[in-house]
């Protein structure tokens, strides 16, 4: 390869990492046009999002601890991806992983702490390996799309979740005061996450979803296992011709896609809410797939990409209460950020291949 | 065209070419793949702009900004790849995108009666009625002719038309090229291969790295004149093929029946033998069976009926991943489908097999040390031209991709192998280097199979070939008692009179 060829690539590994930047930049551009059409002065309004998410320690706070569970389901979409299946389970499978985690931990409270922390997160990634691993399995057996499959398989375990929060699971305290909001009993406090800031939410399983990133980042490229997950997602034909058993690994790849998502929900009632309760997926299934693609599906790029991501869910608020602007523009907002990630993806992608087609 | 200047990112594809062509003639553009001859007639074409030099047509500078400016000049181009709606018949196609002699509605009657016109001038023996889809590949490059024709193209550029032919399609097209510039027409004939270049051609042009090499007369030049001014050194046309002695049969299938892409059978009771140290060249026009008989062979499609055996052992039920391991070696014809993970880097697809084996990992982490020692030998041992065992597979060129493959699967040291084109679109230099290897294979007494479309290449290295025609084995004859001609007939799926 000749000397102009080598630049020509690093220069597309500058314009690849710059990409994600004007992304964010052409989205923002773009957000403020709308915030003009609602009447407000965007530099406000973005003033306003920016110093509600980064301003204070509460902000800092709020956004990270939103962003634990966007990094581990982020984590589990760059699985999923790689072994070129789509995940769009999540929201059932942090459910799912909730509600086996709150019940395993109400069902053993009287178990030592040493013992029963570990195992309920566990019993809450073991639930969404298993609703991440059915997609998986219908689909290298029976060529099931798994897009369509995980969605539905979120209205699932959604009504579980109803079915269980107004029944089994309910609070008794709650059916003694008559109440019955649906939510289940606290967990026993064993098996609460540190609390890394007082008096914030902020808890220690941020720390646990970073060491994870690092931790996927070694499985997916240098191990065995991650080098045929990605074989599998690039070419599952040379893969199969090189005697890798395809679709074992895409099962294997959404369960464990399924199984950081019920991390995610293991940690999100173990850190935050400290029991079941409805809502407390907060949509992360679905932003983690966008923090992911952020990311540019590598689970370190993960990392400040679901801290960009939470900073913008934390500071949506504070915007909407100061310039009263409807929350729902950041979802707006959220939108175009993935539209212009993938549309200069594409681009880039296609430049290249004409680039190759051109030479012949 | 002169002085013709076209760059791309990071290449000069082509540097200050001059080109003519006159009336009446056979003018052939003779080049490895990238050398620019593609580029320079798709400049002349309308297809890409060029950056300098000017197109005179008559003497005179015209402008050729797109397609239709060229037709408007009489300029016709024929593609490879074909460019017909296969549900219309041959008559909607010419027609396609003509305005009608009758303003909104369709002449068809009218299309028709010149075709068939144009057909008999140039004994195209064209149906005008025929659905496309029902045609032979020869067939449709007469429609691709009558197309062009219809439009009035007066010089016509053909770009590799003999590639998809059997040895007698390939005479009868060029008997209608030759009454066609009798009848005043032009033609630019791109091609690659040296023999049918000679033997059409009234002048040839030689490019090389987007330089013009030179223009000469076909008379008096040698198929090895030719090849030095493409590849810049002699080249070696014939192949030192040294006898040796056969052994037991390795690779042996029996009766084997499959079903191809579309449901069809398309592999009907085949059965060979390939021993070891023989070379089988399976020739055929493409789509008759081949691709699934090599797919049976490297374990990807199921049989039907019949069976495989690989070294005395039945194989028939093995998946491709034990075949491998049991001393099989495939080169497929898709190479960047199934040859390679084109995102990988060189070094991750040099151990696509073996990466789960030690020294390459220890339990499941791999050992880059390893990796690293390997890939670099494989890439000095097969001179694969790479910036570095780091670098994604995509951005080599097809003829390292190719050698990047023959690395990893000859260095199992394969007891049969199965080669599928392996050197379909590489450049001259690389195709010596294939060939060169797969011949010393042989004489370390490896039983392969060659699967190509290239009757020179078949004839070239194998001991015997097998004929293919509708998934079955027309014949197998020895390398030394066929000709060109008798390959050409079985491919047609006649048996020729002894």
């Amino acid at each position: 390869m000749a000397a102009h060829e080598r630049t020509q690539f690093t220069l597309d590994r500058i314009t690849g990492a710059a990409l994600p930047v004007l992304a964010v930049a052409g989205a923002l551009v773009v957000g403020a046009l709308l915030l003009l059409m609602l009447g407000v002065n965007p530099f406000t309004a973005y003033a306003a999002l920016f110093n509600g998410a980064l301003g204070n320690v509460s902000g800092i706070t709020q956004t990270l601890t939103k962003a634990t569970p966007l990094l581990l389901v982020g984590l589990g979409i760059c699985i999923a991806f790689r072994g070129g299946v789509i995940n769009i389970g999540g929201e059932g499978q942090i459910i799912l992983g909730a509600v086996s985690a709150s019940a395993f931990a109400i069902g053993f409270s009287h178990w030592p702490g040493w013992l029963l922390l570990p195992l309920t997160m566990l019993a809450g990634t073991l639930a969404g390996l298993v609703w991440g691993g059915i997609p998986g399995w219908l689909k290298a057996r029976m060529g099931v799309n798994e897009i369509l499959s995980t969605v539905m398989m979120n209205q699932i375990a959604l009504q579980v979740m109803n079915f269980l929060l107004r029944g089994p699971m309910l609070d008794p305290a709650q059916i003694a005061a008559g109440t019955n909001i649906p939510q289940s009993a606290a967990l026993p406090e064993a098996v609460w996450l540190t609390r890394l800031v007082p008096r914030t939410l902020f808890h220690s399983g941020a720390i646990l979803a970073v060491i994870l990133a690092v931790a996927v980042y070694f499985l997916l490229w240098r191990t065995t296992i991650g080098y045929r997950i990605r074989a599998v997602g690039l070419n599952a034909a040379a893969s199969r011709y090189a005697g890798i058993p395809v679709s074992r690994y895409v099962v294997l790849s959404m369960a464990l896609s399924g199984a950081f998502c019920g991390l995610a929900g293991a940690v999100e009632v173990m850190g935050v809410h400290h029991r079941m309760i409805e809502g407390m997926s907060g949509g992360y299934g679905f932003s983690g797939i966008v923090a992911a693609l952020f990311g540019k599906l590598h689970p370190l790029g993960a990392i400040p990409a679901s801290a960009i991501f939470g900073s913008l869910l934390v500071g949506a608020d504070k915007m909407q209460r100061s310039v009263q602007v409807p929350s729902s523009l950041v979802v707006a907002l959220q939108g175009l950020i993935v539209l212009f990630v993938v549309a200069s993806d594409l681009y880039v992608r296609r430049r290249s291949r004409r680039r190759m087609e051109e030479r012949e | 065209m002169r002085g013709i200047v076209k760059r791309f990112p990071g290449v000069l594809a082509c540097d200050a070419v001059d080109f003519d062509i006159r009336r009446g003639e056979v003018h052939a553009l003779l080049g490895e793949n990238g050398a620019g001859k593609s580029t320079l007639m798709k400049i002349l074409y309308g297809l890409y702009s060029h950056e300098e030099g000017t197109i005179l047509l008559n003497g005179e500078p015209v402008s050729i900004r797109t397609p239709t400016d060229a037709i408007e000049l009489g300029i016709g181009m024929i593609h490879q790849h074909f460019m017909l709606v296969d549900t219309l018949t041959v008559t909607e196609n010419v027609a396609l995108g003509l305005p009608s002699s009758r303003g909104p509605l369709l002449d068809l009657d009218r299309v028709a009666a010149r075709i068939r016109e144009l057909s008999e001038t140039y004994r195209l023996d064209v149906n005008p009625d025929a659905l496309v889809w029902t045609l032979a590949v020869g067939e449709r490059q007469r429609v691709e002719i009558i197309k062009a024709l219809y439009r009035g193209a007066a010089l016509l550029i053909l770009d590799e038309p003999t590639a998809v032919l059997t040895p007698q399609e390939v005479d009868d097209l060029f008997h209608i090229l030759r009454r066609m510039t009798q009848d005043g027409h032009s033609l630019i004939f791109i091609s690659h291969k040296l023999h049918e270049v000679l033997n059409i051609s009234d002048r040839i042009t030689v490019l090389r790295e987007g330089k013009l090499m030179g223009t000469v007369p076909a008379q008096g030049m040698s198929r090895a004149d030719l090849a030095r001014m493409m590849v810049g050194r002699d080249v070696l046309l014939e192949r030192n093929r040294s006898p040796v002695a056969q052994g037991s049969a390795r690779l042996v299938l029996e009766n084997v029946s499959a079903l191809g892409v579309t449901g069809h059978e398309s592999l009907r009771g085949v059965s060979l033998q390939i021993h070891a140290g023989e070379i089988l060249g399976v020739a055929g026009v493409s789509g008759n069976g081949q691709r699934e008989l090599a797919e049976v062979i490297a374990g990807l499609r199921a049989v039907t009926s019949g069976w495989v055996e690989m070294d005395g052992l039945d194989v028939t039920g093995q998946a491709a991943g034990e075949r491998t391991q049991t001393g099989f070696a495939y080169i497929p014809e898709e190479r960047m489908h199934d040859g390679v993970v084109r995102e990988f880097s060189v070094s991750e697809n040099l151990i696509l097999q073996d990466h789960t084996r030690p020294p390459y990992s220890k339990g499941i982490f791999l050992d880059f040390a390893h990796i690293a020692q390997h890939s670099q030998e494989l890439v000095r041992n097969f001179r694969v031209k790479t910036p570095g065992i780091e670098t994604p597979t995509k951005s080599l060129s097809g003829g390292n991709i190719q050698k990047l493959i023959l690395a990893r699967e000859l260095a199992r040291l394969p007891k049969v192998l199965v080669a599928a084109q392996p050197t379909r679109g590489v450049d001259i230099g690389a195709m010596e280097y294939i060939h060169q290897r797969l011949l010393d294979q042989r004489e370390t007494g490896t039983a392969t199979l060659l699967i190509s479309e290239d009757l020179d290449e078949v004839l070239a290295l194998s001991d015997r070939i097998a004929v293919m025609y509708e998934g079955r084995v027309m014949d197998i004859v020895k390398r030394e008692e066929t000709s060109a001609e008798e390959l050409g007939l079985l491919m047609a799926g006649v048996y020729p009179e002894r």
